[in-house]
């Protein structure tokens, strides 16, 4: 069921850009504008976020966490405080990290 | 005439003419309208919905570059449990599924959710679940949901502390079972708001209420007050996804907002939800198994249409077993669960599923 969804109709995850406008729907916004926030702030068209040969290699450069193991490159939290800042949106789990540590400036 | 292999509603394969799928099309879109007093397809979309349904091929797809968000509930069950969710038991834990649904399925979002998927039983071992929660935001880089059903049914006797309406209604204790869901809806609104409470300081990236309204509108009520108070206290994001298309009125004068909630539609279920601050909303279209998938699909299309075409939040229809336009069979057969995927985002105009 879920890969029949997957393979249809569905962005593609941290092999595309996925994950990245699934973060602005939180922040409410519909499909069309999410698009268009985060291919504004990573500099790609709203056609390339959906694109696997694109985005592997823009995810590689920003350093935002790409699907396959690739050993130096950020994982997990570590991709995840560089998305915040990069879409300039708040992430829980990296709030949490910067309580835990004292490190960077907590977002309201 | 030439015929399409095509299926109906329980999954059974069915050859009908292409000029029988239009007619499908356009009465099950009519179905929805009659229902729900809102717009039929346009005939660009009939139109398009015919040709989806007449391609032989095994799969079908929206055009590239109108990929949508996926949002998944019940967790990793389709993995890890035993009949729901159509589970395989994967001898596998939960963080290996969840880092599965990320690295290898390519899923936009996921979530985490206990086995036995309600509220009820989840809050007594919620310790784990926060631990489970804390973990996978460590090696996890997708946007991680915890979810629940805030199902009332279990508030209630045998399993809950609460009489039972479904007892009382045919003695004719209109009264009594009223009292009785508004005294049990109090109940689950409070284990509702406490355990989405303590996901916030986990690192929580949403809640995702499931199967809302499971037991009518009572159950409804006790979400959509939950759902104002998360997101208006705490940085975690709601979602609200339904049980089925229309809001059962169960006690039948239960208002939200001044909107009485008994027999609601997904239309009118999503203005509530926004109103009460949720971020995401799950409209659901109940299959008819006796009719085919065309009939189904455009049915759903139609409802979820009028949902998104006012929504200012991203709607999330559901799309799993027996909804939706997806068949009602434990083994969802591809050509169609695609079908009705591609027809929900290039027709119902959704943003997700």
């Amino acid at each position: 069921m879920a890969m029949a969804h997957a393979v249809a109709s569905s962005m593609g995850g941290i092999k595309t850009a996925g994950d990245l406008v699934a973060r602005m729907q939180l922040n409410k916004m519909r499909l069309t504008e999410a698009k268009e926030y985060v291919a504004g702030k990573l500099g790609v068209s709203v056609f390339d976020l959906s694109d696997s040969t694109t985005m592997r290699q823009v995810r590689e450069e920003l350093d935002i966490g790409v699907v396959t193991a690739v050993p130096g490159l950020a994982k997990g939290l570590e991709a995840k405080a560089r998305i915040a800042e990069l879409l300039d949106i708040r992430i829980n789990s990296v709030e949490r990290l910067k309580a835990k540590t004292g490190f960077g400036t907590a977002v309201v | 005439m030439g015929t399409v292999v095509t299926r109906m509603g329980d999954g059974s394969t069915v050859r009908l003419t292409r000029d029988e799928i239009r007619r499908d099309i356009m009465e099950g879109s009519e179905a929805a309208a009659v229902k729900a007093k809102v717009p039929v397809l346009e005939e660009n979309e009939v139109d398009y919905l015919v040709d989806m349904f007449c391609c032989p091929s095994r799969v079908w797809g929206v055009e590239r570059g109108h990929e949508a968000v996926m949002t998944k509930d019940g967790g990793t069950n389709t993995l890890i449990s035993s009949r729901l969710s159509s589970g395989i038991a994967a001898p596998i834990g939960r963080e290996t599924a969840v880092r599965l649904f990320e690295r290898a399925f390519a899923y936009d979002s996921m979530e985490v959710g206990h086995l036995d998927y309600s509220v009820k039983p989840s809050k007594f071992i919620v310790s784990v679940e926060q631990e489970h929660m804390e973990l996978l935001q460590h090696t996890t880089v997708l946007p991680l949901f915890y979810g629940f059903m805030p199902n009332l049914g279990l508030y209630y006797r045998p399993d809950g502390q609460f009489e039972n309406p479904s007892d009382l209604l045919p003695l004719g204790k209109i009264a009594e079972a009223r009292r009785t869901q508004e005294e049990a809806l109090e109940a689950c609104h409070n284990d509702v708001v406490w355990q989405s409470k303590m996901f916030a300081d986990t690192g929580c990236d949403g809640i995702n209420y499931d199967t809302v309204a499971s037991t009518g509108d009572a159950e409804f009520l006790a979400t959509l007050r939950a759902t104002e108070t998360i997101s208006s206290t705490t940085h975690m994001p709601v979602e609200v996804s339904m049980a089925a298309e229309m809001v059962l009125g169960f006690h039948g004068e239960l208002e939200y907002e001044g909107t009485r909630l008994a027999g609601l539609w997904p239309h009118q279920q999503m203005k509530l939800v926004e109103k009460a601050g949720a971020a995401i909303f799950g409209p659901v279209v109940n299959n008819n198994s006796k009719k085919s998938c065309a009939w189904n699909v455009a049915r759903a299309v139609t409802f979820v249409k009028a949902c998104t075409a006012d929504a200012t939040i991203p709607i999330h229809p559901n799309v799993g077993n027996g909804v939706g336009g997806v068949p009602m069979f434990e083994v969802s057969p591809m050509d169609m669960v695609s079908r009705a995927s591609a027809a929900m985002i290039e027709v119902g105009k959704a943003d997700g599923l």
